[in-house]
């Protein structure tokens, strides 16, 4: 399968997708590894693909997302962002506002 | 030239920015993946600009991250961005 089809059913078949230098329990790249935590935090499922496994999968999602860097985050087959942009969205409450609007479960502190 | 000042020379003339900022933090990342001895491997950039207005924030990067394609596909291994359009304070 082509690298570019591989990555298009991950993106479309998961709700939320993180592609990411490591795994979940061991980002071995601090910006993953932000992402990681605030995912983790907001209590979102997510699947995290590791393009360090892979060549074709890291060159290849920056080609899919038009986005030169890793991390990269996919909500409902949409690209959210990088790094800086999930932190920021997080940050402002409009992460927690787009799981919210695409009818994920996020766990908010603010209300349990 | 330094890589640093090619970043700043490229963003200046691309969006003629009210102010920007770019630091070289490739000493944060010794050992790091990506990371060379020689630096010049990592950067956060800092930018204030007009053109950003009415933007997305995934706008903005992307914006930046053309403008230093180059760079990027390079040397250049992570670039963390800071984009605001004058009086949206942060940057």
């Amino acid at each position: 399968m082509a690298i570019e089809q591989f990555i298009d059913n991950e993106v479309k078949g998961n709700d939320v997708v993180l592609f990411m230098k490591g795994t979940p329990q061991f980002p071995q790249c601090g910006f993953s590894g932000q992402v990681v935590q605030i995912l983790d935090y907001l209590g979102v499922p997510y699947k995290g693909l590791n393009v360090l496994e892979s060549d074709d999968l890291r060159e290849g999602i920056k080609a899919y997302s038009q986005w030169p860097t890793i991390p990269q985050l996919y909500v409902k087959g949409e690209f959210v962002g990088g790094c800086d942009i999930i932190r920021e969205m997080f940050q402002a409450g409009e992460l927690q506002q787009v799981m919210k609007d695409k009818g994920l479960p996020v766990r908010d502190p603010a209300t349990a | 030239m330094r890589t640093q000042d090619l970043i700043t020379e490229k963003l200046t003339k691309a969006f003629a920015p009210e102010s920007l900022r770019v630091v070289d933090e490739s000493h944060l990342h010794t050992g790091h993946a990506g990371h060379r001895p020689s630096g010049e491997t990592h950067y956060r950039v800092y930018i204030v600009s007009d053109s950003f207005r009415g933007k997305s924030r995934l706008d903005r990067h992307r914006m930046i991250n053309a403008t230093l394609s180059r760079e990027l596909a390079g040397g250049v291994h992570a670039l963390a961005i800071h984009a605001a359009a004058p009086g949206e304070g942060g940057g």
